[in-house]
């Protein structure tokens, strides 16, 4: 059976996702949330999209998950917060809205099953990088573009919100101290 | 048995986008409300990727490298906020606290 690797795969980032919403300690989910990403790259290469799959790797669980670690690591977390988020897991409270998104899961499960199979070749042929790469290029070249300007002001704002104010004397002073 | 592959994947993108929202409603620390936004936008690339398995067409992964640069934009400035709001003095994380930013 070769669907065997990303039945597997599946598993075990559905698995890790659901460990990441259930951990108290920002670092543990913050690993676990590595599994899904490199999880969701084998995925990606079960689909046929190796391109993806390294892109996957790299960038997320590469460098965005650097950023992430950095941040865990500046910080230091306290107490108050995981009382409060036990009191709201407490389990009365999701009764209803699981059961009500239950009945959606298995109408949406029912609704996918009824899909026309494939027409085409049965085999997953894997789409290579030259292809996307030609596409992106070609077609799409002014999405690129698009991208590009949308890194450029996550950069800018980024480097805007997280300046060191205190240095500068702007704003210095303000929502110090009244939480 | 792997034409039934893109199908078994939107299941699967339906399933970690549920877990990535309930993360959100759930979920009052910042970092793992971040963290389970990622796992949302994470499905909605798995569904583009599955989609473009499903008809051999390479845009699936044109779409999919687009929601990758939306999510490092998103991640940095996030994260620049979070940074923010710790710096102010804030002892905690919660997101109910955060109204008060300035500057």
């Amino acid at each position: 059976m070769s669907d065997l690797p990303f039945i597997l795969f599946s598993l075990v980032a559905a698995w890790a996702a659901i460990m990441v919403v259930t951990r108290d300690i920002a670092v543990h989910a913050l690993l676990y949330l590595v599994v899904v990403l490199l999880s969701l790259a084998g995925v990606f290469f079960a689909l046929g999209a190796p391109f993806a799959a390294m892109l996957e790797i790299i960038i997320y669980a590469g460098a965005v998950m650097v950023l992430f670690v950095f941040v865990v690591m500046m910080l230091n977390l306290g107490q108050t917060d995981r009382d409060r988020e036990r009191h709201w897991m407490a389990p009365g409270v999701w009764i209803g809205p699981t059961l009500l998104s239950g009945l959606l899961l298995i109408a949406l499960c029912l609704t996918l099953r009824a899909m026309p199979p494939t027409t085409g070749s049965d085999t997953l042929a894997p789409i290579g990088p030259q292809t996307v790469g030609i596409l992106l290029y070609g077609p799409y070249v002014l999405s690129v573009e698009l991208a590009s300007f949308l890194l450029l002001a996550g950069l800018v704002s980024a480097f805007h919100i997280g300046r060191d104010t205190r240095a500068t004397g702007v704003n210095s002073g303000t929502a110090t101290g009244d939480v | 048995m792997n034409a039934t592959s893109p199908t078994q994947a939107l299941l699967l993108a339906t399933i970690l986008f549920t877990i990535g929202m309930l993360g959100v409603l759930a979920r009052r620390n910042l970092l793992l409300m971040l963290m389970s936004i990622e796992i949302m936008l994470n499905a909605a690339a798995l569904a583009f990727i599955a989609a473009g398995a499903r008809w051999h067409a390479a845009q699936g992964q044109v779409m999919f490298l687009m929601i990758l640069s939306l999510a490092a934009a998103e991640a940095a400035v996030g994260l620049a906020i979070i940074l923010r709001l710790h710096a102010a003095g804030r002892p905690t994380l919660d997101a109910d606290t955060g109204n008060r930013l300035k500057g």
